[in-house]
């Protein structure tokens, strides 16, 4: 028994079980299917946020271009479910059948060569990783290796998701352009918009996002972590101890893009369509506010930050069509100016320290906090540095702005 | 003050009373169907009661694109007020649920589902780009929804569940390349346009018409991202190329910076034929009329339009949104939208979306302010095609008009 309390409360398992009932249990019995829908929907920019945490909560290194790798595995996975529901029966309208209908509207008469792979599934599922992480891997030993750091590299992952905003858009035969990859309709037979695909998609999100969580949760408990922390508060004396430096952040760089892969592949699965504004700029900075809204050292926390500004979004859009920017903007405002660690920073600042005067009251003798409780806070937010650092609150101002104009 | 008032909002009563006469006429004739109980008219779940029929409306009211939804909007919001003075359809009032679809695909594609699964619309008049229209189709498809689409646009599409109350691309372009070779002598064109599916499709057709059926001359053909705002490079072309006429696409912001670098450039309507797809009154408030002014502008409607129906709805739209509000073409091809719904479920007695649709071809609207139209077995609507020319005020004047309805062909055979 103690020895499960250890393992919950010394691995941070305990807020993660949270969650795995929170989205396996009752969002999937409080819900009708439109809403669970709209959660996976949510959830697969929750794959972003938790790449975010550990780019950028623990490598200390702010992307503002994760939009590219969402869009990019999201693009795979289109390209794929494209070419299957482009058979030459559902597609005999057209001057050349056989090809995706935005190829025929741009008087393409076949295939590109490049469209080929994907008509393999494995493949698809492959390039969905790899070439986000590729790309990844590519910018970030570029930029690393010659220590090009923080606004800097900022600026340029947002240069990166602007220029390939504009290829997409430019290259429409080949990309489906402005209008996206649209109309997808089966995953190798299976219809993926039927109920009870989305049941089934909705599940597999979850739990390859909990994966995830789980999978960064190791990374962050072992040496890697901890290094990365290190590099994150005092780069110079990770250098000068010996370690490789940009390697480490070319590492956590791919991690990122590789969680935001997958949730792109995920995002068209559910939504059955994929396009350019996934990938531009805007997006991009809000995924990084998805993060800081939950709180940017919390694996959890960037997810319920993730479910909570998309729900605002959408409950605020639906109830207030007139006014529902200037809500989301008070969000966001209120969120940097009341609690700059975000949600998880509010619980272990008010709801932590309620929770242990609670715990204490009924003994008789107050006991010093067990030892477990102190670590768990050191968990969910390890050295919070008290205040966000002026890089987040430059995205959210740039945010707003971009909202209101 | 307020006796001026008085009089004019009751004459603006009667002139909107005089537009709906006919329909009215046609109202009593159908005066049994409105007593139709709910189980009768609705035998698949819409959210109908015996008093109200509840309808989406999906367009982007912040975003980019919110300046040119915001005339379908009203024009649809206007339709919908004045049928329910006229006791709404079936005897029922209709309710309006409106959703942004803020300028963003996806989020067209949500609330689209979020208005057929959870709010169980009888119809959506909704959507403005091409883009919005590609993501909200499987989804109207798949929920057996019905959506009325008031923009022009590049065709190619045909669907059981969308009404489309603009001009496909044939529409639009043949009478207009016909009337500048007959009455401007033009023999070679310059194509240029925005980049993406609708100028591309339209340049497309437009070349197969000049060169294949005008023997006519394409003198160059070009493509400019979205938002461009920088034709240096083209106006050297066209300087160069000398054509008779440039042919235009340019959508959006990009029109602003295209019209007024033509006109710094000495490209002025005194010098050189200009005929556009893409600038309607609305446009027109972003260029300038001076900036424009002597340009042609094709289209099936225009403020200016000189008929009873015209008068009367542009009356009706100013009395309600001011009386600086201007009317393009699409705002004009949405305010169509609520009435082909009504015309259709009065005609089917249900509110079925399977029955709606069946009903909808051969539906007739002779109180349509660009005049009589005809839903077609494609969904598309018959109409005529105008050329005007800008003003200085920011109107246009009509110079040109079909003699005939055009037949819409969303497919047409020689132009793929």
């Amino acid at each position: 028994m103690d020895a499960i309390k250890h393992w919950l409360t010394r691995g941070g398992y305990g807020s993660l079980l949270i969650l795995a009932v929170l989205l396996l249990v009752v969002f999937p019995l409080a819900m009708d299917l439109f809403r669970l829908n709209l959660v996976g929907k949510y959830l697969t920019y929750g794959f972003v946020a938790i790449g975010l945490v550990m780019l950028w909560g623990y490598g200390g290194v702010l992307s503002l271009g994760q939009g590219v790798f969402f869009g990019l595995g999201g693009y795979a996975m289109a390209m794929f479910l494209k070419l299957e529901a482009s058979d030459p029966e559902s597609t005999k309208i057209q001057s050349t059948p056989g090809i995706p209908d935005f190829m025929d509207w741009n008087q393409l008469t076949e295939l590109p060569w490049w469209w080929e792979p994907f008509n393999s599934l494995p493949f698809a599922l492959f390039a969905v990783v790899a070439v986000p992480t590729l790309l990844a891997f590519i910018i970030g030993y570029a930029m690393f290796k010659r220590r090009v750091g923080g606004v800097y590299f900022a600026i340029i992952t947002q240069a990166v998701a602007l220029i390939l905003t504009v290829l997409i858009i430019g290259q429409q035969g080949y990309t489906g352009g402005v209008n996206g990859m649209t109309d997808l309709r089966t995953l190798l037979g299976w219809d993926i918009r039927t109920d009870e695909a989305k049941y089934t998609l909705y599940f597999v999100t979850v739990f390859l996002l909990l994966g995830s969580i789980m999978l960064c949760r190791w990374i962050q408990l072992s040496k890697l972590g901890t290094l990365l922390l290190a590099m994150r508060d005092k780069e110079d004396r990770v250098r000068f101890s010996g370690y490789d430096v940009s390697m480490f952040k070319v590492f956590a760089f791919c991690l990122a893009a590789a969680l935001s892969a997958i949730g792109g592949a995920m995002f068209t699965l559910q939504v059955g369509f994929m396009s350019p504004s996934f990938v531009g700029i805007v997006p991009s900075i809000e995924m990084v506010i998805f993060a800081a809204v939950g709180g940017r050292m919390s694996l959890v926390g960037a997810v319920y930050g993730a479910l909570l500004v998309n729900f605002g979004k959408t409950y605020f859009s639906e109830s207030f069509p007139d006014l529902w920017l200037f809500l989301m903007a008070a969000l966001f405002i209120s969120v940097v100016m009341a609690f700059p660690n975000g949600l998880a920073g509010l619980y272990e600042s008010h709801v932590k320290p309620w929770l242990t005067r609670r715990k204490a009251a009924p003994a008789t003798t107050p006991e010093p906090p067990a030892p477990g409780a102190e670590t768990t806070a050191n968990i969910a937010s390890p050295t919070s540095s008290g205040t966000a650092s002026p890089t987040s609150k430059i995205s959210i101002s740039t945010k707003v702005s971009s909202q209101s104009a | 003050m307020s006796d001026k008032h008085l009089q004019s909002s009751q004459r603006r009563k009667f002139m909107l009373g005089a537009a709906a006469l006919p329909l009215a006429l046609a109202m009593s004739r159908m005066g049994h169907a409105a007593a139709l109980p709910t189980a009768q008219v609705n035998t698949t779940g819409l959210a109908i009661t015996d008093t109200e029929v509840v309808v989406g409306q999906l367009h982007s009211a912040t975003g980019t694109m919110a300046i040119s939804e915001t005339g379908s909007i009203q024009a649809e919001q206007l339709a919908i007020d004045q049928i329910n003075q006229m006791g709404g359809i079936l005897g029922r009032t209709i309710r309006v649920i409106k959703e942004d679809g803020a300028s963003d695909w996806p989020t067209f594609a949500e609330k689209s589902r979020k208005l057929l699964v959870n709010d169980k619309v009888a119809a959506v008049f909704g959507c403005w780009t091409s883009a919005s229209r590609k993501a909200v189709l499987p989804v109207f498809e798949r929920e057996n929804g019905l959506l009325y689409y008031p923009t022009f646009y590049e065709g190619l599409e045909q669907s059981k569940n969308v009404i489309y109350t603009g001009q496909e691309a044939t529409q639009q372009i043949l009478y207009g390349l016909d009337w500048a070779k007959q009455e401007k002598g033009a023999k070679t064109f310059f194509l240029v346009g925005s980049d993406y599916i609708w100028p591309r499709t339209s340049m497309k057709i437009a070349r197969k018409h000049i060169e294949a059926f005008q023997g006519g001359k394409v003198v160059g053909e070009e493509y400019y991202p979205l938002g461009n705002t920088n034709f240096n490079s083209l106006i050297n072309k066209i300087k160069i190329a000398k054509p008779d006429c440039i042919f235009a696409a340019v959508v959006g912001g990009s029109n602003v910076a295209f019209y007024k670098q033509l006109k710094a450039a000495g490209i002025t309507a005194n010098r050189q034929f200009l005929l556009t797809l893409s600038v309607t009154e609305d446009e027109m408030l972003g260029i300038g009329g001076e900036n424009f002014e002597g340009f042609y502008a094709s289209m099936k409607y225009f403020q200016s339009l000189d008929n009873p129906n015209n008068k009367a709805f542009v009356e009706a739209f100013k009395a309600k949104y001011g009386p600086r509000a201007v009317i393009g073409d699409v705002t004009q091809a949405a305010y169509l939208g609520p009435w082909l719904w009504k015309a259709a479920v009065e005609k089917a007695g249900s509110f079925d979306v399977a029955k709606v649709t069946a009903a909808s071809p051969g539906i007739e609207l002779p109180t349509a302010p660009e005049g009589f139209v005809k839903i077609h077995e494609n969904h598309h609507l018959w109409s005529k095609a105008r050329i005007g020319m800008g003003q200085a005020d920011g109107q246009f004047k009509v110079v040109a008009e079909s003699p005939e309805l055009i037949e819409p062909d969303p497919f047409p055979k020689g132009y793929q």
